[in-house]
């Protein structure tokens, strides 16, 4: 969506966001980038160019959960304002229009070209992909068309990362994630349920600050937000490391704050960045709230049970420590005891068929003695 | 120390006269030899390490170890030296402000008993000061863990092919010219690589310039012919599991078997030679079943 040089201050404005906030917000991106503070200011200029670049949200077999999570700001932030009003050209469930007038806006954004495309949802595979059509085509004909012309392809959600619920057993459509599909343009990894807006804005401020995406892990996830495991800064750590778990919901270990692992937290193995960013404008986390990660940004989550331990892979030493001084197990009296007459009764048995045996004299040594 | 010597003076002298053999001169204790001077090696002051266990994470990152897990499968949490766990940092603690962290780990010996007592060389001493293992050459017998007056190597009973299992002193690291694992990873300093003539000199200097911080004594230096880990400690080295200093003396266990490693040939010789003497003597008169 094409505006004038200088009227960013104006939009910002007309949205209640103070120009105080915007900066505030850019050194925020900065900060969830993992960038140096300094950047603010690039971040800054960048998204005040006139040359944006525009978003096409498409929505595949989803819940709207990450739309949602975008929309889900309880006052007009600059992420909204960036994402929303500047950038964001078709989203099927927030755009004015409908219809006719919807699917041309999309037609003319796609026309155009040099996009970023959103993608939220998996697409099914099934009798050609019957299962989700939007104005008569499927999810599989609308990706291939808006991707051909994308720059990159961003899916956000578990759904359209790995499949998510979709895919879940006995996943009835053939679900498959983006990344399964399109092979020609870069694809990122957005997975969550749902995506945290932080770090969707984040991508694309990076990809306005800088022209490019930011580096990702094996699984197309971009390192800033999925690097470190939610273990690693969870806030709750230091009670994993003592060994001072919740063994039960409203047990005393819950009530003080102690570590979810064997309520079945997925905090060990899952990547993201929930203990830092947090949701809601930082209000709050599930961890933080009383419940267990469900591993949400991670393959296959939707297939593990919630309330299960997860399994570790990475094994770290406990708070406490071995003594210098080694415990020698102590001896039960009653094993000894017991021990002590099995001995015996052997022992006397054994004393008892021997004497027997030597007092008898062997045929054959007489045989030979004679000899 | 004195005693021990002269005990075990006493002793080889007993046993070498008891063999009919003639005692020689025994080897002598000289614990400092200039030569290990160059070795190298790690200074651990337990007053300045506070228990993180870094080296402990760091070392079976280095050596790809499965970690000794805990009764709920959650921690890897190590009583002590296993196969799997070549360190571990160990508590010392009488009250809640006297106590002190140890951290064990093979002392990497000058003159190494458990070498020694290996039969077929799989432990064996490098120049450079490692003391390595040669699981190719294993036979399981043990007696290295017999022999070592740490208690560190540690068997794999667990297995089927089981092997002998130890600290190797991150050599492949050291031939690279990085230091090993757990002095790499210890974040205040309280492990330190480097020669082991300069590490002495620092180390003295240490108890010199706090004299209140530190046990008068350096171990390592000269605990069974010197050791490649040298230790620093605010609190008497048995309270931290490890050998009395006057115990375990200053002569290497090697040196000390060696005179009955030696009368081991001549006792085969000669008991070879009385026995035979004997029964040809006693079965002089007798006729052979054959003639019979």
């Amino acid at each position: 969506m094409p505006f004038k040089a200088g009227s960013f201050t104006e939009v910002l404005t007309q949205h209640g966001v103070a120009r105080r906030d915007f900066l505030k917000f850019c050194g925020v991106m900065a900060g969830t980038l993992a960038l140096p503070h300094d950047l603010q200011t690039q971040i800054a200029s960048a998204l005040e160019a006139p040359a944006r670049t525009p978003v096409i949200w498409l929505e595949m077999q989803d819940c709207a959960g990450c739309s949602e999570s975008f929309l889900r700001a309880s006052r007009p932030s600059a992420a909204g304002v960036i994402l929303d009003v500047l950038s964001v050209d078709y989203h099927e469930t927030i755009m004015a229009p409908s219809g006719h007038q919807a699917e041309k806006s999309l037609n003319d954004a796609i026309a155009a070209g040099g996009y970023l495309l959103v993608v939220e949802g998996s697409i099914p595979t099934k009798d050609n992909g019957v299962y989700c059509c939007v104005a008569g085509k499927t999810a599989l004909q609308s990706l291939e068309e808006a991707s051909a012309n994308a720059i990159a392809v961003v899916a956000v959600g578990n759904c359209a990362a790995f499949g998510g619920i979709p895919k879940a057993n006995p996943n009835p459509t053939d679900a498959v994630s983006v990344m399964d599909l399109v092979t020609d343009k870069p694809v990122l990894n957005l997975p969550g349920c749902p995506v945290n807006v932080v770090n969707l804005t984040a991508t694309v401020v990076h990809f306005l600050t800088f022209g490019a995406l930011p580096d990702m892990d094996g699984l197309h996830r971009p390192l800033f937000a999925y690097g470190a495991r939610i273990h690693d800064n969870c806030e709750r750590r230091g009670h994993f490391n003592a060994g001072e778990f919740v063994k039960e919901w409203g047990d005393d270990g819950h009530r003080h704050g102690w570590c979810l692992y064997q309520m079945g937290c997925k905090g060990p193995v899952t990547y993201h960045n929930c203990p830092t960013v947090r949701w809601n404008e930082g209000v709050s986390w599930p961890v933080a709230a009383g419940h267990p990660c469900i591993g949400c940004s991670e393959p296959g989550f939707w297939e593990r049970p919630t309330y299960v331990p997860v399994e570790l892979h990475e094994f770290t030493p406990p708070a406490t420590y071995p003594d210098v001084v080694k415990e020698m197990p102590a001896i039960d009296p009653t094993n000894a005891a017991v021990t002590g007459v099995v001995a015996g009764l052997v022992a006397g048995a054994a004393g008892a068929v021997a004497i027997q045996q030597l007092g008898k004299k062997d045929p054959e040594d007489e045989e030979i003695v004679e000899d | 120390m004195t005693v021990d010597r002269r005990d075990f003076l006493k002793m080889s002298g007993a046993g070498l006269g008891g063999l009919a053999l003639s005692s020689f001169e025994s080897s002598n204790g000289a614990s400092h030899s200039p030569e290990a001077d160059e070795d190298h090696s790690v200074l651990y002051d337990a007053t300045i390490c506070v228990g993180c266990k870094a080296c402990q994470v760091a070392c079976k990152r280095r050596s790809n170890l499965p970690p000794d897990l805990d009764s709920e499968g959650i921690f890897d949490a190590p009583k002590g030296l296993t196969a799997d766990s070549w360190t571990v940092i160990e508590l010392y603690q009488e009250d809640p402000v006297t106590y002190s962290f140890v951290k064990k780990q093979c002392m990497h010996c000058i003159d190494p008993a458990c070498a020694s007592g290996c039969i077929v060389s799989a432990l064996y001493k490098t120049e450079d000061g490692p003391v390595l293992y040669d699981g190719d050459k294993c036979i399981g017998c043990r007696w290295c863990m017999t022999a070592c007056p740490f208690q560190v190597p540690k068997y794999q009973w667990d297995k089927t092919v089981p092997f002998v299992q130890k600290c190797d002193f991150c050599s492949d690291r050291q031939d690279e010219g990085l230091d090993t694992a757990c002095v790499a990873a210890c974040p205040t300093g309280a492990l330190l690589s480097g020669k082991r003539g300069e590490l002495l000199e620092v180390a003295e200097n240490r108890i010199k310039d706090f004299p209140d911080r530190y046990v008068n004594h350096l171990y390592g230096k000269d605990e069974v012919g010197g050791t490649s880990w040298l230790y620093l400690a605010g609190v008497a080295f048995d309270k931290l599991g490890l050998p009395k200093p006057d115990k375990i003396g200053t002569i290497s266990p090697a040196k000390l078997t060696w005179p009955y490693m030696m009368a081991v040939p001549g006792i085969v010789v000669f008991m070879t030679g009385l026995c035979t003497g004997l029964y040809y003597y006693f079965r002089r008169g007798e006729k052979t079943g054959e003639e019979a």
